[in-house]
């Protein structure tokens, strides 16, 4: 199975902040990327991130699979925009600069390029957030974070519980498919469309039903624990705020208003630098 | 429609969102249309929701994709986080209707209505609302969304319609069944 994004101990600036800290600015960062398609916010964005990335200890082995993979979808998601609407670039910023003619219709104009790399970077603008915060936050101090931003304990609990049997599943499932491979079904990329559905069907049952009985058994656990009695829980992993969170709660929040004053001051989100 | 969140739908969001994290990497390319793939993780969504409920399936359906895309590419695209909470939470909307737990998935009028609701449901997630949410944040071209949310849509209602289908009456037969006595004549 595919290496996945995992927290690693270390003992940087970005591990000390609360989990609480981070989740904050991941989430006020995901909202800034979201609204603004300003180039110099973005670009700014690219910078701040690659900053928060360097200061986070996080090791290009741990980031580079990842990172080709969204290099090869950005790839061809740029060639889709250019292929299905080459002229979007010029219906946004309302001028026409033609470079040169591929063939037929498609003209390269400056907008295209243009509103192409700003597609790119505003992708590439949501790349550090979620990553450092997986590689920076440890998992139990999710859930401790997740209630302290006011999301109901039980469903905090729930993503504990999703983070905790993640690695279990996935060796589940890595049983269940030597089992069946030995038993000679076919897993390989042979085969007819419904053949393979219905091998993929052969390992995700014993999965699923061994997992309905897993439920039946942690929540009787829980339930003889007297969870859920009260309407409020405490955490021991919850890491208590100090100056240092402050601080960076009120940058971040300092920074996304101000990217947001930026790019909506002129009423539109776009920067436009052919007029 | 089941509306408590106790320990059980807490502990079914879990796992129910671990199976779903953890089969993000099993995908099955549909040969038809490029790079076009069927994600069975959809047929787990949407047997938590007919099992358990909307409110768990709309749970799974953003913590799984969040976490999912998360933990394998390192950054989150909402715009597709939300229809697949909207699918979780629809199918479940209905899931009295399918008598999973009753043990009657069986009956072909149940195993209509669901197909036909996840079919309504996946249609106003991905040819309604994904694409809606990418022109939104992303400003991409009108066709080019359009094109990718009908992909998501077709992939997803055939996975949902057989490996979900198959999975759902499979757990209803057995969870159902009180006994396995017969009369003998």
């Amino acid at each position: 199975m595919a290496k996945v994004l995992s927290y690693e101990k270390q003992d940087t600036f970005i591990h000390e902040l609360s989990g609480l800290t981070k989740l904050i600015v991941f989430l006020l960062w995901c909202f800034t990327s979201a609204l603004t398609y300003d180039t110099r916010v973005l670009a700014a964005m690219l910078v701040i991130g690659a900053v928060i990335y360097y200061i986070s200890g996080t090791k290009w082995e741990q980031v580079s699979k990842v990172f080709y993979a969204i290099m090869f979808f950005m790839i061809i998601n740029m060639l889709g925009i250019f292929i299905l609407a080459p002229f979007e670039g010029c219906k946004i910023y309302g001028t026409r600069t033609d470079l040169f003619t591929i063939f037929g219709n498609y003209i390269v104009t400056k907008e295209q390029l243009f509103y192409e790399l700003n597609v790119t970077m505003k992708y590439f603008t949501v790349i550090p957030g979620a990553f450092i915060f997986l590689t920076t936050t440890d998992p139990s101090e999710l859930a401790a974070s997740l209630n302290g931003i006011g999301v109901p304990y039980t469903l905090a609990y729930s993503v504990e519980i999703a983070l905790r049997y993640i690695p279990d599943v996935q060796d589940d499932f890595h049983k269940i498919k030597n089992a069946q491979e030995a038993r000679g079904i076919e897993m390989s990329k042979k085969g007819n469309l419904i053949s393979r559905i219905t091998n993929t069907a052969v390992i995700i049952f014993p999965l699923l039903f061994s997992s309905m009985e897993r439920i039946d058994i942690v929540s009787n656990a829980m339930e003889l624990r007297g969870f859920g009695k009260k309407k409020k829980r405490s955490w021991y992993s919850r890491k208590k705020l100090t100056v240092r969170d402050y601080v960076v709660l009120f940058s971040a929040v300092i920074l996304s208003a101000a990217a947001l004053i930026l790019t909506y001051h002129d009423g539109n989100r776009f920067y436009n630098p052919f007029v | 429609m089941n509306k408590k969140f106790g320990i059980k739908e807490v502990v079914a969001v879990g796992i129910g969102t671990a199976i779903f994290v953890a089969l993000t990497a099993v995908q099955i390319p549909l040969f038809l249309i490029p790079n076009t793939y069927l994600q069975p993780r959809m047929a787990i969504l949407a047997f938590f929701a007919a099992a358990f409920g909307p409110i768990v399936g709309g749970v799974i359906g953003v913590l799984g994709h969040a976490l999912g895309d998360a933990i394998f590419y390192g950054s989150v695209w909402w715009s597709w986080v939300i229809p697949e909470a909207v699918v979780g939470a629809a199918i479940g909307f209905f899931a009295k209707q399918y008598a999973v737990k009753e043990g009657n998935f069986i009956s072909t009028t149940n195993v209509l209505i669901f197909n036909g609701v996840q079919t309504a449901a996946n249609a106003i997630a991905w040819i309604g609302i994904a694409p809606a949410l990418d022109i939104l944040i992303y400003a991409e071209p009108t066709n080019k969304v359009f094109i990718q949310g009908a992909f998501a849509f077709i992939g997803n209602i055939i996975i949902i319609a057989i490996l979900g289908t198959i999975l759902i009456s499979a757990y209803s037969k057995i969870s159902g069944k009180s006994s396995g006595l017969k009369l003998e004549d």
